[in-house]
């Protein structure tokens, strides 16, 4: 789905050769600073390495409209930022921005089931705690039923406990409907459980 | 009661007392800028007088040639007086939309306010033309001031919900899009301020010196009432142009975004 070839971001991330399988779920471990979020960033072209190419689906990502690649390639990132108003609002807000129809369909409560939320939809956002925040993202990203869906430290806020169900919930979701994940974490327990493959980035290379 | 009271060069001498009071202050209080203030004050003499004497001539040799240049070197200092007034750099994009949109705005306002709002004929006739284009590039000046920080320090202070907009799937202009209307609404804040308190708080000073140079208050707050809404005008539509272009300067072709 993805491949990285001879990539230099900076000083930052130096890549050599990595391949990136569709409908699977991909863990990046590696500690603070080394490169895992520009790595995600990469791939939904909200940078664009200075040497080397990324392709998506077999073609360069550079081709690809950078709008309608974000739309298929949803990130979420380490410190998501919520939207003013109420829980609904942020789903509300979350499909008129980006002009989406496929979640017609969708019942916003199921969404807030899935990130364990027990929160009202009409509920102000800005009360919930960080880690209800994270949660509230992630149904957001989920909401817009991408293709992948590129996570980073999506359970940072959260108690040991809470972060595996909800990684579960992500990643049997992910698995159900054929969708692609590659996740920052910083559990290699996590991982280790959930991915089915680990890449391990330190001080921008890929360690093997 | 006729005419206007010319003021003697040694009762203008008079008033520079005003400043003596401040630099006496000044200095008492040790605050300082003493030389900031003489200077203020030599420098706005100069200019004045310069502008009087050239003012004179232009008046007495009306041409639309002169009218345009003098236009010209206002909206010249004005673009000028924005790029000093905006805090931190600022790439060169943005100083030319800035420049366009200054230039833009206040020409079509100004040429619809002197032509169809006053009325004059020619539409170059210095003695109006010249004054009413100062109070609308003026104040255009300030509300683009105005504007372009608010969106400079907006979209640098709101880095990471930006981000998240474009991650999620937006387009950059909707990403900005809160942050550029709050940039616009600043920007004219101070016009509707000024238009909220005015006649009450504060008589205005083109109704003051009309009124001074012996027109009736009736022809003086009429023309107050028309400057007000071509300056309203020209605000508006000099912030935004350049609100709605600015904003696109901060994003590159892969719509990243660049600060």
């Amino acid at each position: 789905m993805f491949k990285l070839e001879k990539i230099k971001f900076k000083n930052i991330l130096n890549i050599e050769e990595i391949l990136l399988e569709e409908n699977r779920v991909t863990a990046i471990l590696g500690s603070s600073g080394g490169g895992k979020t520009t790595f995600l960033k990469l791939l939904n072209n909200m940078i664009t390495a200075d040497q080397g190419t990324i392709t998506y689906q077999g073609k360069d990502i550079e081709s690809y409209d950078p709008v309608s690649l974000r739309r298929e390639i949803v990130m979420l990132p380490q410190d998501p930022q919520i939207f003013k108003g109420t829980i609904k609002d942020n789903f509300t807000k979350t499909e008129a921005i980006t002009d989406n129809e496929n979640s017609r369909n969708l019942n916003y409560n199921e969404l807030l089931q899935k990130v364990s939320l027990t929160q009202d939809l009409n509920d102000a956002a800005d009360n919930l705690s960080g880690g209800e925040k994270q949660r509230l993202a992630l149904a957001r990203v989920m909401l817009l039923e991408p293709k992948v869906l590129l996570l980073d430290e999506p359970s940072s806020s959260l108690d040991k406990k809470t972060e595996e169900k909800i990684i579960k919930r992500v990643v049997d979701y992910v698995r159900k409907n054929n969708r692609t994940l590659i996740m920052v974490t910083h559990s290699s327990k996590i991982a280790e459980k959930f991915a089915d493959k680990i890449i391990n980035i330190e001080n921008g290379k890929i360690i093997k | 009661m006729s005419g206007t009271i010319d003021i003697q060069i040694m009762q203008l001498v008079f008033a520079y007392i005003f400043v003596l009071v401040l630099l006496f202050i000044v200095k008492q209080k040790e605050i300082g800028h003493k030389g900031e203030i003489l200077l203020a004050s030599v420098r706005m003499t100069i200019q004045l007088i310069a502008v009087g004497f050239i003012l004179e001539y232009v008046f007495s040799n009306q041409s639309p040639i002169y009218s345009i240049l003098i236009l010209l070197i206002m909206e010249t200092f004005a673009i000028y007086n924005i790029f000093g007034r905006v805090e931190g750099r600022i790439s060169k994009k943005l100083k030319l939309i800035i420049a366009g949109s200054m230039f833009l705005g206040t020409s079509i306002s100004i040429l619809f306010f002197v032509i169809a709002v006053v009325g004059l004929d020619p539409w170059f006739r210095a003695d109006y033309f010249i004054p009413l284009s100062g109070m609308l590039i003026g104040n255009s000046m300030t509300g683009i001031s105005l504007g372009v920080n608010y969106l400079i320090n907006g979209i640098r202070d709101n880095k990471n919900l930006v981000e998240n907009y474009l991650m999620l799937g937006a387009e950059p202009e909707t990403a900005v899009k809160e942050i550029s209307n709050r940039a616009f609404y600043n920007a004219v804040l101070p016009t509707i301020n000024s238009m909220m308190g005015m006649g009450i708080v504060f008589l205005p000073g083109m109704m003051t010196g009309q009124i001074i140079a012996g027109a009736s208050p009736i022809i003086a707050i009429k023309y107050q009432i028309a400057i007000m809404m071509g300056i309203l005008g020209s605000v508006t539509l000099t912030v935004f142009f350049m609100v709605n272009k600015g904003a696109k300067t901060f994003f590159n072709s892969r719509k990243q975004l660049n600060l």
